[in-house]
């Protein structure tokens, strides 16, 4: 039954990365492309993110982080002259090291405290950026952050970039899919659950944290290279507060049990940008409004949701299962 | 031969002695129980020996070494395991999974081995032992149900199976039996006594329940005012005039 639904679960990913491989082809048009690259980042963004908080540490500097790979990424393509099929992976790697400095002093903290404290210490960061012309372009930021070539492609267009940023998304959800369902995954699950239980059967709380929130920086640091890539100019406000609010709330309206919760938070969160595009001035109340609504409704997300009614469809077939005695 | 001792261990809070100077040997094998009146430095005691606070001075010595200080989890790696007064589980877990997640840290795999799926704990996993576990427990026919499904004895059960899944040589118990019926009580007690006759792992329990400690413990440490007050076999404890009076109080009118 398990291998069953593993092997669906496999087909039915594999059709969909199918499907959005001849995606350029089939939609035609780069306005809509260029929107679905931006989606799929938001989705690194996001599945990263809740990689961090299957270990119960709901953090508020993942854009930071997101930042930190941006502003690495163009730093050495443009300033170090490294070539961006370099820079890229070197800023995810970055974007990791400061993760690995965030989560020391964090580590004292949990719940609350730890979503208070990062603040101050992604914030720190930022004003950073702001506050430092040289090497940050202070608060206009950098601007000519070129994209990657290869042979006579130029990443500059819309299709290549997709194709790009498609596989690279693809590889580390798969990454980060495998690596909730090793070991590792059930130990952060494990500390996420009890932590005092944890390390009474041996699992070192300090350490799993440390692990989860550097890889989650990690693809974090993808993220943002791969963003600032695209848009070929960062600044401090791209990774401010707001950005964040809108990180948090994708996860709160997908969910947070599974990978998927967070895909479905931003798929609905971009439907409704996109539908919401002639009433902007009131687009912070839509937000807010659905943040609360979520929270009251459907403590679980999109994702929970699904899973009821799936479970309510279900009930008849349970029933007949015969109970182990 | 001692596998536990402690060497006039203190804690102090601010002004306040919890653990006054106390010196304690537990011997390989043993059941030691540990009881006092309330605020006699049980808790204290059992907080500085798993590890979850450090003691103002003194030296904890298992197998020689001093481990005063050392954090819950690189205890429970050497042996030193403990089980909670609640019933502590992994709710989503299942049964099976509680005790697996012991394995998984034997064998320490690293992020891109998880990834990769080239971790050893896949292979070296057995099922067999923690299934043995179960079978021990009285667990089995629980053994894929959510753990946070189950009722609060078994749930106790499951955190004893848990700890016993680390493979301890030194099991501490914070009121085994603490909420549990006389029946329950019973069947706990066995269980305990097994875990040492049949495991061969020392037992180190600290319990408000009389009659339990009395009938399972080799031998007993009474704790008064973070001091020892006595030490002894069960019948040495029970007509001791000192731990009488330091449960009943004295009474005053001696004139």
């Amino acid at each position: 039954m398990q291998k069953l639904n593993k092997n669906f679960l496999a087909i039915g990913a594999g059709f969909v990365f199918l499907v959005m491989a001849v995606l350029p082809w089939i939609i035609n048009d780069e306005y809509m492309l260029e929107l679905v690259i931006i989606f799929l980042i938001n989705v690194l963004m996001a599945t990263s993110y809740r990689l961090v908080t299957t270990t119960g540490d709901w953090s508020f500097c993942h854009m930071i982080l997101v930042g930190s790979g941006a502003y690495a990424t163009g730093l050495i393509s443009k300033e170090l002259g490294i070539s961006v099929w370099l820079s890229i992976p070197l800023a995810a790697g970055v974007a990791a090291l400061v993760g690995r400095a965030f989560i020391y002093p964090l580590l004292r903290t949990v719940g609350f405290g730890f979503f208070i404290a990062s603040f101050a210490v992604g914030e720190f960061v930022r004003l950073v950026w702001i506050k430092f012309q040289i090497p940050f372009g202070g608060t206009r930021g950098m601007i000519g952050i070129e994209p990657p070539v290869l042979g006579n492609i130029i990443f500059y267009f819309a299709t290549p970039y997709y194709l790009m940023t498609l596989v690279l998304v693809a590889v580390s959800l798969i990454a980060m899919y495998r690596l909730e369902k090793s070991p590792i995954g059930n130990v952060w699950k494990s500390v996420y659950e009890d932590p005092e239980l944890a390390e009474s059967v041996g699992i070192d709380v300090a350490k799993a944290r440390t692990q989860a929130f550097t890889i989650g920086s990690f693809f974090a640091g993808l993220a943002g290279a791969l963003l600032a890539h695209r848009n070929g100019s960062i600044d401090p406000s791209v990774f401010d507060i707001n950005a964040m609010v809108l990180l948090v709330i994708w996860v709160v309206v997908g969910g947070s049990h599974t990978i998927w919760g967070p895909i479905l938070g931003v798929i609905a969160m971009t439907l409704i940008a996109e539908f919401s595009r002639p009433l902007l001035e009131w687009r912070p109340l839509i937000y807010g409004s659905i943040l609360i609504i979520t929270l009251l409704f459907m403590p679980d997300g999109l994702e929970g949701l699904i899973e009821r009614v799936s479970r309510l469809f279900a009930r008849g077939k349970q029933q007949v299962t015969p109970k182990e005695s | 031969m001692s596998i536990l001792e402690l060497r006039d261990v203190s804690k102090r809070y601010g002004g306040v002695a919890a653990l006054d100077g106390l010196d304690l040997q537990i011997c390989d094998g043993e059941i030691r129980g540990i009881i006092g009146p309330n605020g006699a430095g049980k808790t204290t005691l059992f907080n500085v020996v798993t590890g979850t606070q450090r003691p103002t001075s003194g030296e904890i010595l298992y197998n020689g070494e001093n481990i005063a200080g050392l954090h819950p989890s690189s205890l429970a790696r050497k042996g030193l395991v403990r089980s909670f007064q609640r019933p502590a589980v992994f709710g989503s877990f299942t049964v099976l999974e509680n005790l697996e997640i012991a394995e998984y840290v034997r064998y320490g795999e690293t992020p891109l081995e998880g990834i990769f799926g080239l971790g050893k704990s896949k292979e070296l996993r057995s099922e067999k032992r923690a299934l043995e576990i179960l079978d021990f427990m009285d667990l089995t026919p629980f053994k894929d149900e959510a753990a946070a499904n189950l009722a609060h004895g078994h749930q106790k059960s499951v955190g004893i199976a848990a700890a016993l899944a680390v493979q301890p040589k030194v099991l501490m118990m914070d009121e085994p039996v603490a909420g549990m019926n006389p029946t329950e009580t019973r069947h706990t007690t066995e269980i305990i006594r097994r875990v040492r006759d049949e495991l061969g792992i020392t037992v180190l329990l600290v319990e408000h329940d009389m009659r339990t400690v009395m009938k399972l413990c080799d031998n007993i440490t009474v704790l008064n005012f973070g001091q020892k007050l006595a030490e002894g076999l069960p019948k040495e404890i029970r007509e001791n005039n000192e731990v009488i009076e330091a449960y009943l109080g004295v009474e005053d009118d001696v004139a």
